[in-house]
């Protein structure tokens, strides 16, 4: 449904994105990561046909940007990242002035905004004027017109900045539904449990350039390693316990009953548990410790993972 | 899709989007109030002014006057709301950026040019239409309170006026604002079209005291022309790119230093000079050198023709001298007549430079319109007076041959050049960076006007000075004499 080919971007001297090539398939969602300026938003620009490519080219929607560019904007829905609304317009003004220019009219403009606002909860807001809404309910509204034509694809800059925990659930839940309806979807956040929870694959981009791909299990296997294994044990640990955990991996930390440890590659669970239960200790826990993806982003980012290695 | 369909679709989209930026307008107190008051208050002020005008001319016998200056009056009422459309066109785009509601517009199907087209409507009818209310409102007050209605002629011209004045201050306020990144870099630079506007409004003010609709009819013509001119060039420089590209204006002083000098410097011997830089710079400016062309025959030859057909030069003014004329006579003619400030090579010389340095810099300040009216006046005059000249008996043809050729064959030139040249810098400010234009283009088009200036254009004008003082004033002599010979 997407697809990016050497996609590059200049500016003057600088280069905002730099040979981008990546894939999004049918129903897919993916998370674009990076700190500010790292390229996200001139990507989600070129990808909506809004800028040109300075080099490669994309592909959205079957639409060449560069070639057919009123054809992609005609299949994609943008959400910007400032809400960029008309505050002197309703709600339904808003929307039905979206949904004229993307060429609804009539009854089924007319369902179609009462669908989203009952999808949204925002029906009782509809008639007020966007100058008096919230935060939260600016970026609801702005989702809204987002998806009032139902395109394809969908490009969502920062979708739940600004709101509520509740409002966020509800755009989270909305994009689930999305993907079901075989939608590509492409988010740039920056927040992660929202991007781990969404995505079905991350790319973390910075100065333009793509660092790292690939689902969030895959990443998190090959930056951060095997998951740290934590120990539970119904006695206090000692030097006993260490030397017999120490021949199966690293230990890398202890408590009163507890050690975390990170197995050697081939060194079996199982055996770790026998070892242990043969040697008279109370067993009460051996359970994986969730790596996260703000590690993995921190790593990447920062430096400490760099692009040869990535290489 | 055949072109009744394309064209269609454009107007549907283009009018969603003026309808919707319409009613943002009208929901927009900051304009409307100011609207209201000048529609509503200032044809009663205007109408005031007027008694209050009748009342003393009337004392001396002069209403003629003052009923001149009715419909004047008339074209401020309609001119002051009428620049509305520069303030709400400025917001278009650049206001609309810096609110940051422009890319989920430019994320849309709308072309480019629905976007232009919609947005030129919201910026042009309202304030179009209050200048209209404005302008019938005056005419009814003062209807019922001189008894004085306005001709159907004048009514005409007066709202194409409005119209005309508004259409320009929109296609320029549109390429500023697409040019710039904050509402108050698009205000600033918007004195470029206030000060012509204003060159304008009194031209017009002038023309209405010699109650002259032809004249009028032409200015609204020029303006239409002006304004197609811009929306061509707006429509151009337009594209979401530009719009979103950049974040920031600068000005880089070190760049058009550099640009300038780059202009100004002379690459190789004085032959390659005149061989291949000079040529290179009149090639560039073959469109504004096109266009001078055209408004210097067409524009001087039209006003000349108006001026011979509605102000014939009186009789009394039209005679030739009883006794032969002397070179010496011939000068101070010319000097008493104020066509030169002094009979020698040197004051005519500066005179020249002067003039066309001055039309230049107001070029700059008036997206090249001053320089282009200042060719046209004298223009105007030389055939205004050609035009004259059969009533004496003498051949049209002759009088130009004898006292306009022999230095206008140097002198025209430099004024064409320079006029043109001096077009390029005040449409340079327009033409977006990526093409060479704006801040660092005016250095390099600066440097190449002084290169221009000094290797061509004063050349000419001292070889055209030393011929108006020697040549011209012998083959008037000679002319005139002859002509009394016969």
């Amino acid at each position: 449904m997407i697809i990016l080919e050497e996609l590059t971007k200049r500016f003057d001297d600088l280069t905002a994105v730099d040979h981008v090539s990546l894939e999004v398939g049918e129903g897919e969602v993916l998370a674009l990561l990076g700190p500010n300026g790292a390229g996200k938003t001139t990507t989600v620009r070129m990808l909506s046909a809004i800028l040109r490519p300075t080099a490669g080219r994309a592909i959205v929607a079957g639409y060449d940007t560069v070639r057919q560019p009123r054809q992609v904007r005609r299949h994609v829905g943008v959400l910007t990242e400032a809400p960029g609304l008309y505050l002197r317009m309703t709600g339904r003004e808003y929307l039905t002035f979206f949904g004229r220019v993307r060429g609804l009219e009539g009854a089924g403009l007319r369902a179609r905004i009462e669908a989203l606002a009952e999808q949204f909860q925002m029906a009782p807001a509809l008639d007020r004027r966007l100058g008096t809404y919230s935060k939260g309910m600016r970026q609801k509204i702005a989702l809204m017109r987002t998806l009032i034509h139902e395109p394809p694809v969908l490009l969502l800059d920062e979708p739940t900045s600004a709101m509520d925990p509740g409002s966020a659930r509800l755009v989270r839940d909305a994009i689930h539904r999305l993907r079901d309806g075989k939608r590509a979807i492409v988010i740039c956040t920056h927040n992660l449990p929202e991007a781990e929870a969404l995505a079905d694959r991350i790319v973390i981009i910075n100065q333009g350039r793509v660092l790292v791909k690939g689902t969030p299990e895959e990443l998190k296997d090959r930056l951060l390693g095997a998951p740290p294994l934590r120990l539970t044990v119904g006695r206090t640990v000692d030097m006993t316990l260490l030397t017999l955990v120490g021949a199966f991996g690293q230990v890398l930390d202890y408590g009163r009953r507890w050690v975390r440890l990170r197995m050697d590659a081939g060194a079996s669970r199982a055996a770790l548990i026998r070892t242990l239960v043969k040697a008279d200790w109370p067993v009460e826990g051996l359970a994986e410790e969730p790596r996260s993806l703000e590690a993995l982003y921190l790593r990447v980012v920062e430096g400490t993972y760099t692009l040869k290695e990535a290489a | 899709m055949d072109w009744r369909e394309r064209w269609r679709e454009t107007w549907r989209g283009a009018w969603i989007l003026a309808q919707r930026e319409i009613v943002d307008t009208l929901r927009d107190w900051r304009i409307i109030a100011p609207i209201a008051t000048l529609v509503l208050a200032f044809p009663f002020i205007a109408n005031f002014a007027a008694m209050e005008g009748m009342k003393f001319v009337n004392k001396y016998g002069a209403e003629l006057i003052m009923e001149r200056l009715f419909p004047f009056l008339m074209l401020v009422v309609g001119f002051f709301p009428s620049t509305f459309s520069l303030v709400i066109a400025l917001e278009t785009f650049v206001g609309e950026k810096e609110r940051r509601s422009l890319e989920p517009l430019l994320a849309t199907p709308l072309t480019d040019l629905q976007l232009y087209l919609g947005k030129l409507i919201a910026a042009t009818l309202p304030p179009v239409i209050a200048s209209y209310v404005g302008m019938l409102f005056y005419m009814l007050l003062l209807g019922f309170s001189l008894g004085w209605w306005p001709s159907l002629p004048l009514l005409a011209v007066a709202f194409a006026l409005a119209t005309a004045q508004a259409l320009v201050m929109v296609t320029v306020a549109v390429i500023i604002s697409a040019q710039s990144t904050s509402v108050r870099a698009a205000n600033l630079l918007a004195s470029f079209i206030i000060i012509p506007m204003s060159f304008v409004l009194q031209w017009e003010a002038s023309l209405l005291l010699f109650a002259d609709f032809t004249a009028l009819w032409m200015i609204a013509l020029f303006l239409l022309v002006a304004a197609l001119l811009f929306a061509r060039i707006g429509l151009r420089m337009f594209n979401r790119e530009r719009l979103l590209g950049r974040e920031l204006d600068r000005l880089d002083f070190g760049a058009f230093l550099r640009a300038f000098l780059d202009g100004v410097k002379v690459r190789g011997s004085l032959r390659q000079l005149y061989t291949e830089e000079i040529p290179a710079i009149v090639r560039g400016m073959r469109r504004e050198l096109r266009f001078t062309l055209l408004m210097m025959v067409g524009g001087g030859l039209l006003i000349a023709a108006w001026g011979a057909w509605r102000f014939p030069l009186p009789t009394s003014l039209l005679q030739m001298p009883d006794q032969p004329l002397t070179m010496e006579q011939l000068a101070q003619e010319a000097v008493h007549a104020r066509l030169v400030p002094s009979f020698s090579v040197g004051a005519i010389f500066l005179h020249n430079v002067q003039a066309l340095l001055v039309a230049a810099l107001l070029s700059l300040f008036s997206l090249g319109i001053a320089a282009q009216l200042l060719l046209i006046a004298p223009v105007a005059l030389i055939g205004y007076l050609a035009l004259q000249v059969p009533r004496l008996g003498m051949n049209p043809l002759l009088f130009l041959v004898a006292l306009v050729a022999p230095h206008g064959l140097f002198e025209l030139p430099a004024v064409v050049l320079t006029t043109a040249q001096a077009m390029r810098l005040g449409l340079i400010l327009l033409a977006p960076a990526e093409e060479g234009g704006g801040f660092v283009g005016l250095g390099r088009e600066l440097g190449a006007f002084v290169k221009l200036f000094l290797a061509v254009v004063v050349p000419l004008l001292l070889v055209a000075a030393l011929v108006e003082t020697t040549v011209t004033p012998r083959l008037a002599v000679w002319l005139i004499n002859g002509a009394l010979a016969f």
